[in-house]
């Protein structure tokens, strides 16, 4: 019996009820259609995650003060509040490190902000003119804050887009106008690119004012809530970011780096930690559709033993004219791979199609990845053989004289 | 040729053992049209079975074309009747919504045949079946009783076996329909030299036959040799 001589034999027992093959094979094709999906929207959210963080900057080490943890009952407050960092410290980084790039100080806070009636409360960063370069941001009209402005205190402010949206309106040039932040009067300068993202994690509600600035007129102190260093390379980043340390601890005094009051992120680990959290919520995800998958290959053994009990004559029959017990259990097996094969192909379309509607509708980014159509074959085709082989051995061990006189 | 040497066949079920077959022996030569015969319960179906290489006798040696068949394997027990014979059942037996060529060519497909001469054979034994060839596309399932039997008769033939053994064939036929069916049989036997053996309650069925073996609860009774069978005698 060869393969052509199987499948011929496994599309006429398919063909014969269609109703219930059909229905059958809808299973798997949901199961597989949502594993698809849930892969794909897993995987698109890694993607933008990860392009998100991209954007704030290349090859970026950030340090956040922090509350220097000693022994005892400590009070914890919130990061950033901790006022550890100064514009010394900055410094030191510029001038004692060498496989850097630049340093962009920054201090920032939420205030409330308003132009000609309109308010918006928002975070407002006092930066350096480095700023621009170490986190990647580009201008969309006007310039950024130049040395000059921070060495001559000026009241100017660069705007996000979101900001200028709420204040002005969209496509309004506001450059030249006058803003009211924590009832200090700042001259608009520029209007930043819009980077994207959404939500807590938004690079465009955002307002820039020289760092001196802010720390004279808005915060009224001298500490950082963070330093954004921009390394070499990406090689160097770990050089740098152990130089940091030891420079930072040193300054303050810390002979213990567990007891450091410091903070210092790479954006490496970053991405790193967002495609951890990413990748166990794309399981999540796969694994739920994936129980789905298993009904449907439930469904496959359903359908086989019923098909084996209605067939038990035929079945009979072919022994008798000398069939071998591995003749039948291989066009069982083919039949129930033959159906999930069907149904792992069309499911491929619907997962397909689904994460196109997705992403045209509710604007969630998606990626189908070929990575995830293969898996999706293998596991259909396993499901067959897996679900099939059961039916398939108690097909092959019916007793011929037995099933030639069922009834 | 066909060696039954103190076949025994015992049924167990739980405690109790029913013994079917006590210690049959006969021969049956190539060429022969034999007819065994008993009432139900007599032990003919499971001499049948065991004729038909679908199971084992518990005691005693069959032998078939000189090779002991009783202590085969399962595999080596398929290889036997897809080879060497033909099976035609009571109720047919055929494949439902199939072509009348595909049953007869299903045995070939088991034997590795290539699809090519699969269908010369079928279509060869078709008509030593005397099935009119107008049918030959239908389906199995819209045939009448007789044309059904003659399609399982091909199908018996079409791997060219040495024995046919068939099992109460005209059971769900009328008597002219059977008289069809046994003349093929006659037929088959006297112009092709086929081994026949037929296994019928029917007296009128066996006299088709030129030897009538009766069993009765699971030994030969007798054993009538050179009977002038019954000549069919129908107009189609």
């Amino acid at each position: 019996m060869n393969v052509k001589d199987i499948l011929q034999e496994t599309f006429a027992a398919i063909s014969v009820n269609k109703a219930r093959s059909g229905l059958t094979i809808l299973g798997i094709v949901i199961g597989i259609g949502s594993v698809i999906a849930m892969i794909s929207i897993g995987q698109g959210a890694q993607n933008s995650i990860e392009s998100s963080i991209e954007s704030i900057g290349s090859n970026l080490i950030l340090i956040m003060p922090g509350a220097q943890r000693g022994t005892g009952i400590q009070v914890s407050a919130g990061r950033g509040s901790a006022q550890t960092l100064t514009q010394a410290d900055a410094e030191g980084i510029q001038q004692n490190i060498s496989l850097i790039k630049a340093v962009a100080p920054e201090t920032s806070r939420r205030y409330q902000i308003t132009a000609k009636g309109n308010n918006t409360n928002t975070q407002v960063v006092g930066t350096v003119a480095d700023y621009l370069q170490v986190r990647n941001v580009q201008i969309d009209t006007g310039s950024f804050i130049s040395e000059q402005n921070v060495r001559s205190l000026s009241k100017v402010v660069v705007l996000g887009p979101t900001v200028r949206d709420d204040l002005f309106g969209e496509g309004v040039n506001p450059i030249g106008q006058t803003i009211r932040i924590n009832k200090v009067d700042f001259k608009v300068i520029g209007v930043t690119t819009s980077k994207g993202g959404t939500g807590f994690g938004s690079q465009d509600d955002i307002v820039f004012v020289p760092l001196s600035t802010a720390q004279r007129f808005l915060a009224g102190d001298d500490y950082l809530t963070t330093i954004s260093v921009e390394a070499a390379d990406k090689n160097s980043m770990s050089t740098v970011q152990q130089q940091i340390t030891d420079l930072l601890l040193q300054k303050h005094n810390i002979s213990n780096s567990q007891l450091a009051d410091f903070q210092i992120l790479n954006q490496q680990d970053i991405v790193q930690t967002a495609s951890t959290v990413m990748n166990t919520m794309t399981i999540l995800l796969a694994s739920i559709a994936g129980i789905s998958l298993i009904v449907g290959g439930i469904g496959i053994m359903n359908m086989m033993l019923t098909t084996v009990t209605e067939r038990t004559r035929e079945i009979g029959l072919r022994k008798a004219i000398g069939a071998k017990r591995k003749d039948i259990s291989r066009q069982f097996l083919a039949e129930s791979i033959v159906l999930t094969f069907f149904g792992g192909f069309l499911g491929i379309f619907l997962g397909w199609f689904i994460s196109f509607f997705i992403k045209q509708f509710a604007g969630v980014s998606t990626s189908l990845s070929l990575f995830s159509i293969i898996l999706a074959f293998g596991v259909s085709a396993a499901i067959g053989i897996v679900f099939g082989y059961y039916p398939a051995k108690r097909a092959a061990s019916l007793n011929p004289i037995e099933a030639l006189r069922y009834e | 040729m066909i060696e039954c040497k103190n076949i025994t066949k015992v049924y167990k079920n739980g405690n109790t053992e029913t013994i079917v077959l006590k210690g049959i022996s006969f021969k049956i030569n190539d060429g022969e049209f034999v007819a065994i015969m008993g009432p139900s319960g007599s032990g003919k179906s499971t001499l049948m079975h065991i004729l038909g290489a679908l199971d084992s006798p518990t005691k005693g040696e069959y032998f078939f074309n000189n090779k002991d068949v009783s202590s085969m394997t399962d595999n080596d027990l398929a290889d036997i009747r897809r080879d060497k014979i033909g099976f035609v059942f009571q109720s047919y037996n055929l494949l439902p919504r199939t072509t009348v060529l595909r049953n007869v060519e299903l045995p070939l497909m088991y034997a590795g045949v290539p699809a090519k001469e699969r269908e010369e054979r079928a279509r060869a034994s078709l008509i030593s079946a005397g099935l009119s060839e107008d049918r030959w596309k239908h389906l199995s399932n819209q045939l009448s009783g007789g044309q059904m039997q003659r399609v399982a008769i091909a199908r018996a033939l079409v791997n060219n076996p040495s024995v046919i053994l068939a099992d109460e064939p005209t059971g769900n036929l009328d008597t002219k329909t059977g008289e069809i069916v046994l003349d093929t049989f006659q037929r088959l036997n006297k112009e092709y030299s086929r081994t026949i053996v037929l296994i019928t309650h029917e007296r009128y069925v066996a006299e088709h036959a030129n030897r009538i073996i009766h069993i009765l609860d699971g030994e030969i009774i007798e054993d009538e040799k050179n009977i002038k069978s019954r000549v069919v005698n129908y107009s189609e």
